[in-house]
């Protein structure tokens, strides 16, 4: 029977993983992340489960004994914040490269320097185009979730690419909220064990990693995009067993409102949940306002997107990451350029906020509607890029 | 030890590689494997065996290989023994399976060092094998923490000022012998006897095992290819390349040298030092005697040997 636990977003993620009977765990703490990795040597170190953790010297070390532990066909989790994920940066082009279906929870958290530990989404923004799979979750339940359907999406063998499941540090990974949790028999039943297709076996030598010249190096790359751009149809069907089973439904989006939205924001992860709050009491106050937070970033849901923004007439979109000198944040440039592509004339607004864990109230994301619903009434965008609640 | 006529002709490294003539690391690599057998799966980081010897569509590897960056030989390694033991654990894998990480020694002096000394704090159980060639051959022969005092690289090039290296190169060897590892030693493609049963023990070893081999690079030594071999003698018949082992902490020295040629004898046959013979630096000459010579009583002493 599914039971209501009271789980920390770490907590919720480490669950998961150790439901998803994962065969090695490779990691090194980092604050906000390191409650995922206690837990799980926990359960290792009382028998609960059959994984070998290697706790390794370093998070470049945690991302390559996953890789070899994935490529010997290993069914493979890590989890990683800020610092450490930059530190895995080299590491996490290799595993998508060598198609490695590993699963990571992202405690995101700020990038030195200067040193912060609190929540945003520097880290994983600035490795976006990693070739993994992104998911952004909005609480400890979305956490839980989406680790067991990532395992799937990963390890489907017309994917086969590595799903970083985000969470905001702190704001997540340390909250704790009521989760309902599957039994560990519905688990197994929707994750049996990984079957590698090319595990590393004696009997069937292979060579893994070889030198790719400019013959045939841009081939192996563009394997490697058409398998993301499969993603999105795998993570709909694995969504909707997963809603068989859970009875909670997720998707490539997550909207709200936005039906007869004619101002929406655009925001990933815990802010989501802020945004519909606010939301809600405007709707409610008869101002047409909604919400697209994408649980999928990568691959980017550009379709989804300008399906959403049907009858919009104006957009906001939030960036928990500065690109420094880029004309927008990297969330906003790709809406951005998807609403061009598909000529979508819409005026945008972007908002850089959240930094270092500044907190983000309802009171300003009630502003940021408040100028979008001007801008969709007037048409015009003063200042594209504005950054919310700095100190001047 | 090892017996000739017990070795498989069977090559599991196959020929026809791009590596240089006389290059030492495909014959230290095609010894281990005849040791190791095709129950065995190699962890290679980035450097000139791998580049090499896999270039795609092509591969020279008839047993799995597994190749992931520069640094983390090591690391990757630990991955494969973790997951073998994971999936055994559930009824998922049977076969034992010998695993081998290799790299060069920038690969492991420099950095991979951090990623072998925890794989060796942790005691995973694999064999890893650094190839020395005294410097990073693949990107053109620049200065490693290996490279001997003295010899010339690109990025340590001999100056009217400063001939060669200035500094000494790092002890492997006692740095892999601190972390208590169950196995480490040096070898000399020259001994292939010595080297393959040492092979053999690091691969019985349950734990962390090292082996340093010397592995000649024509190339960057500017030496005659047809003498690689030789200068791998040489360097052991000069005391510059002690042969010894650490096994369950206790030292053993494999070769006595008891007359040794001086050390000008390997040096003058390479290239990289040529520059040392001018009358201006001979006392680099007299300096590197010297240091093989104080590394030789070292090692005696730890051996327990130190009156011979």
């Amino acid at each position: 029977m599914p039971q209501v636990l009271g789980l920390t977003g770490d907590e919720a993620v480490a669950y998961a993983a150790k439901q998803s009977d994962v065969d090695v765990v490779a990691a090194y703490p980092i604050t906000p992340q390191t409650i995922m990795v206690e837990l799980f040597s926990e359960y290792v170190a009382n028998g609960e489960v059959h994984a070998e953790f290697v706790c390794v010297e370093s998070e470049h070390s945690a991302m390559s004994a996953c890789v070899g532990a994935s490529l010997t066909g290993a069914r493979v989790f890590t989890a990683t914040s800020s610092q450490g994920l930059a530190l895995m940066h080299e590491m996490l082009y290799i595993a998508s490269g060598l198609r490695c279906p590993i699963v990571m929870g992202v405690a995101n958290r700020a990038l030195s320097a200067p040193i912060n530990i609190h929540g945003d989404h520097s880290d994983m923004m600035g490795s976006r185009d990693c070739g993994w799979i992104q998911i952004y979750a909005e609480n400890a339940q979305e956490a839980y979730d989406w680790v067991i359907q990532a395992f799937r999406i990963a390890e489907d063998p017309e994917v086969r690419l590595p799903v970083a499941v985000n969470l905001d540090g702190f704001i997540l990974s340390h909250c704790m909220e009521g989760a309902t949790v599957l039994d560990d028999e519905a688990v197994k039943r929707f994750l049996p064990h990984r079957k590698a297709k090319y595990p590393l076996d004696p009997e069937k030598p292979l060579t893994i990693g070889a030198l790719a010249l400019p013959d045939y190096y841009y081939e192996f790359k563009l394997q490697q995009e058409d398998a993301i751009r499969k993603a999105p149809e795998k993570i709909r069907e694995t969504n909707r067993e997963y809603e068989e089973i859970s009875g909670r439904r997720y998707g490539i989006l997550d909207l709200y409102g936005m039906e007869d939205a004619e101002a929406a924001v655009v925001c990933l992860g815990s802010t989501g949940g802020t945004a519909r709050a606010v939301a809600r009491a405007l709707r409610k106050e008869g101002r047409k306002v909604g919400i697209i937070k994408p649980w999928v970033y990568r691959p980017f849901p550009a379709r989804e997107i300008v399906k959403a923004t049907g009858n919009l007439k104006a957009l906001a979109v939030m960036d928990r990451a500065c690109s420094f000198g880029a004309p927008y944040g990297a969330l906003c440039s790709d809406v951005v350029s998807i609403l061009k592509q598909q000529r979508r004339d819409l005026p945008v607004l972007n908002y850089v906020y959240g930094l270092g864990g500044r907190d983000t109230r309802p009171s300003e994301i009630r502003a940021v509607f408040d100028e979008t619903l001007k801008a969709a009434d007037t048409g015009i965008v003063e200042e594209p890029l504005r950054f919310l609640e700095v100190r001047e | 030890m090892v017996k000739l006529k017990d070795l498989p002709e069977e090559e599991l490294l196959a020929s026809g590689h791009r590596l240089c003539a006389g290059c030492g690391a495909p014959i230290a690599l095609r010894m281990a494997l005849k040791v190791a057998g095709k129950h065995t799966v190699v962890a290679n980081a980035t450097g000139c065996l791998e580049v090499a010897t896999t270039l795609y569509p092509y591969t020279s590897w008839r047993i799995p290989w597994v190749h992931v960056a520069f640094e983390n030989a090591a690391a990757v390694a630990s991955g494969i023994e973790a997951a073998y033991k994971a999936m055994a654990r559930r009824g998922a894998w049977k076969q034992k399976v010998n695993i081998i990480a290799v790299a060069g020694d920038g690969g492991t002096f420099d950095i991979g060092i951090q990623a072998l000394s925890g794989a060796m704090e942790r005691g995973d159980d694999f064999l890893y094998i650094c190839y020395d060639n005294e410097a990073y051959m693949n990107t053109g022969i620049q200065r490693s923490g290996a490279t001997p005092h003295g010899a010339a690289t690109t990025t340590s090039p001999a100056g009217t000022k400063i001939p060669g290296k200035p500094e000494w190169k790092k002890d492997l060897i006692g740095i892999c012998a601190a972390h208590g590892i169950p196995y480490a030693a040096t070898a000399s493609p020259a001994y292939w006897n010595d080297y393959m049963t040492k092979v053999q023990k690091g691969l019985a070893a349950e734990g962390p095992a090292v082996i340093h081999v010397l592995s000649p690079c024509p190339t960057g030594w500017r030496s005659d290819p047809a003498d690689s071999i030789k200068l791998a003698r040489l360097a052991v018949q000069t005391r510059y390349w002690p042969l010894y082992e650490v096994d369950g902490g206790t030292y053993k020295l494999n070769m006595r040298v008891p007359k040794p040629q001086p050390v000008e004898e390997f040096l003058k046959a390479q290239g990289r030092f040529r520059h040392l013979f001018k009358p201006e630096f001979q006392k680099e000459v007299e300096a590197i005697q010297l240091w093989v010579d104080e590394n030789w009583k070292r090692i005696l002493k730890l051996c327990g040997e130190a009156g011979r």
